[in-house]
């Protein structure tokens, strides 16, 4: 089957400095797919590449059989990408239902008015806390309802490919299992999802497969099961001590 | 979602107490400060479109005011135009200017921008005192003459009221429409983080010029109406003071709040006028009242006075 994201060869710069040094991937349609490793690793920059707001790199991205070389975030947006960006960046002092109309921004432009209703009815329907409170400022929600908030919003802007860079960021476990279980839900409805977390395991339990990233280049890759269960990928990313950190949690 | 108008209804009592304040004064100094605040509520809401609301500090913005003053004293008084030929050369001329300038300066952010449009205003302002054959330097330009419609001339202070206040109204109406409308979230999006506005698909360098744009086109019309209120212009009232001042009254009045620009220019212009009884003393009374407001008013006049009546009222309630 066509991949719906083929990536190759892509190296992405600031300034002089490569973040990332050459990194192959691909992702098919109605996948999830979490991409772990460490800090720096080039998981984000990756993510700001693919949606447009890094413009230095080189190598080939292509969406849907089109090369978003040289496309501004309005236009990757536009052509059906999303990106729920690390740290959420919501708009703290705007309410909750303007920041969903935030998301759909390229599209009541559009003048997609009904269609946009859906999208909201859809998102309430998926984060029926966010309906309730719509005239609140998006600030005064708790972190789970934030990246909630943040997740909805990119979901207005109607995309076939949602990026989410680490959304488990500063969460209880409860609600990144919760919002793990939202990212297979919105799969089932056809979304294909690249999930950034330095969560591996979350991130791993929720996706197909899954790429390793240290330092700017892909160490590893494969189905998520068997990333896992892998001995390196435990030792490095999961803990040592892991079975026995689990353990204690319960 | 559409609840009945709160603004309309504000807008509509507003426009009838300035009708009725206009009509009922009859002091020619109390009507010459009605519109001085007029103009600098003009002005202060120019800037809080562009800093209340898009986030993007502007410390030149008297500069504009200027250019829409001079080009249509220029063109009116020494070339003889009428200005009402001169009042849409005033517009393109300040919409140019913003253009050119916003291109590179809105780049950049925070402290940046307003070191740039900083250095902008500086140079206008020198352009002004300067270019003596065209502005008449420092000691300023004389001999503008008033507005005319059809024979009817704007020549006394009350139908210059009622011009002003109608101009203020007509860009409180237009700033709210904005304000409401998809630009007025994407601006305040904008605001609150340009990373995360542009990753929502806001074309951020296109909105802050727009923005920046349409400000500059205000406060240009104000200049505009002073020109042909005061009939004599000089540089230093567009100089890095006033400047300085327009970005008081936004703060002090509140920012993005339209109703803020209005307090915040009638305070300011206000109380000069009172403070002259404390005659040498008049700028430290003047100082002291500005930080007396940030302290225990840091959002301003406006959000200020509803959270005071808000918390008087539970209290009450208790």
């Amino acid at each position: 089957m066509e991949s719906m994201l083929r990536i190759r060869n892509l190296k992405c710069f600031y300034g002089r400095i490569m973040a990332v040094k050459g990194i192959s991937l691909s992702v098919k349609q109605g996948e999830i797919i979490a991409l772990i490793g460490a800090n720096g690793a080039g998981k984000s920059t990756l993510m700001e590449a693919v949606s447009g707001i890094l413009r230095s790199w080189t190598g080939e991205i292509v969406f849907e059989g089109k090369s978003i070389k040289g496309l501004d975030p309005p236009a990757v947006v536009r052509s059906g990408i999303s990106l729920v960006p690390e740290g959420r960046l919501i708009f703290p002092p705007l309410n909750v239902y303007d920041n969903l109309r935030l998301g759909a921004y390229t599209r009541l432009r559009q003048r997609a008015k009904e269609e946009v209703g859906q999208s909201m009815e859809m998102v309430t329907a998926l984060f029926p806390i966010l309906a309730e409170r719509f005239t609140q400022p998006a600030g005064t929600l708790s972190g789970g309802e934030q990246q909630m908030l943040a997740i909805g919003r990119s979901l207005m802007a109607k995309p076939r490919l949602l990026l989410l860079d680490e959304p488990s960021m500063g969460l209880a476990p409860l609600i990144v299992e919760k919002i793990m279980e939202v990212l297979e839900t919105l799969r089932r409805k056809g979304l294909t999802i690249v999930l950034v977390e330095q969560n591996a395991r979350a991130a791993l339990e929720a996706a197909d497969r899954g790429y390793v990233f240290e330092t700017g280049t892909v160490v590893l890759e494969g189905k998520a099961d068997e990333l896992l269960s892998d001995r390196n990928v435990k030792r490095a990313y999961l803990g040592k001590d892991y079975e026995e950190f689990d353990d204690e949690q319960r | 979602m559409r609840k009945p108008d709160k603004h309309t209804i504000a807008c509509i009592l507003f426009a009838a107490g300035a009708a009725a304040v206009g009509l009922m004064t009859d002091d020619a100094y109390y009507l010459q400060v009605l519109i001085f605040i007029g103009i600098n509520t003009l002005l202060a809401l120019s800037l809080n479109l562009l800093m209340g609301y898009a986030g993007q500090i502007s410390l030149g913005h008297a500069a504009f005011y200027g250019i829409g003053a001079y080009t249509t004293a220029v063109l009116s008084a020494t070339y003889g135009f009428s200005p009402w030929l001169a009042l849409p050369a005033a517009i393109v001329m300040a919409m140019a200017v913003a253009y050119i300038v916003g291109r590179p300066t809105l780049r950049l952010t925070g402290y940046y921008l307003g070191m740039g449009t900083l250095g902008f205003g500086m140079i206008v302002s020198i352009v002004f005192r300067e270019w003596h054959s065209v502005t008449g330097g420092a000691s300023g330009f004389v001999g503008i003459p008033p507005l005319e419609i059809a024979g009817f001339a704007f020549d006394t202070d009350r139908s210059y009221y009622f011009l002003v206040w109608a101009v203020v109204l007509f860009f409180f109406l237009l700033s709210r429409r904005i304000i409401d409308s998809r630009v007025g979230r994407a601006l305040r999006a904008i605001h609150d983080g340009e990373h995360a506005a542009s990753a929502m698909g806001i074309d951020t360098a296109r909105m802050k010029l727009h923005i920046f744009i349409l400000s500059a086109t205000m406060a240009s019309l104000a200049g505009f109406l002073y020109a042909h209120q005061v009939y004599f212009i000089s540089p230093e009232t567009f100089g890095f003071m006033a400047s300085i001042k327009i970005v008081t009254m936004v703060v002090i009045g509140g920012m993005a709040s339209i109703w803020g620009s209005l307090f915040g220019a009638t305070l300011l212009t206000i109380l000069p006028e009172w403070l002259h009884a404390f005659a040498d003393y008049e700028m430290m009374v003047y100082g002291l009242i500005l930080m007396l407001v940030m302290i225990f008013l840091p959002q301003g006049l406006t959000r200020g006075i509803i959270d005071l009546y808000e918390s008087s009222r539970k209290k009450h309630d208790q």
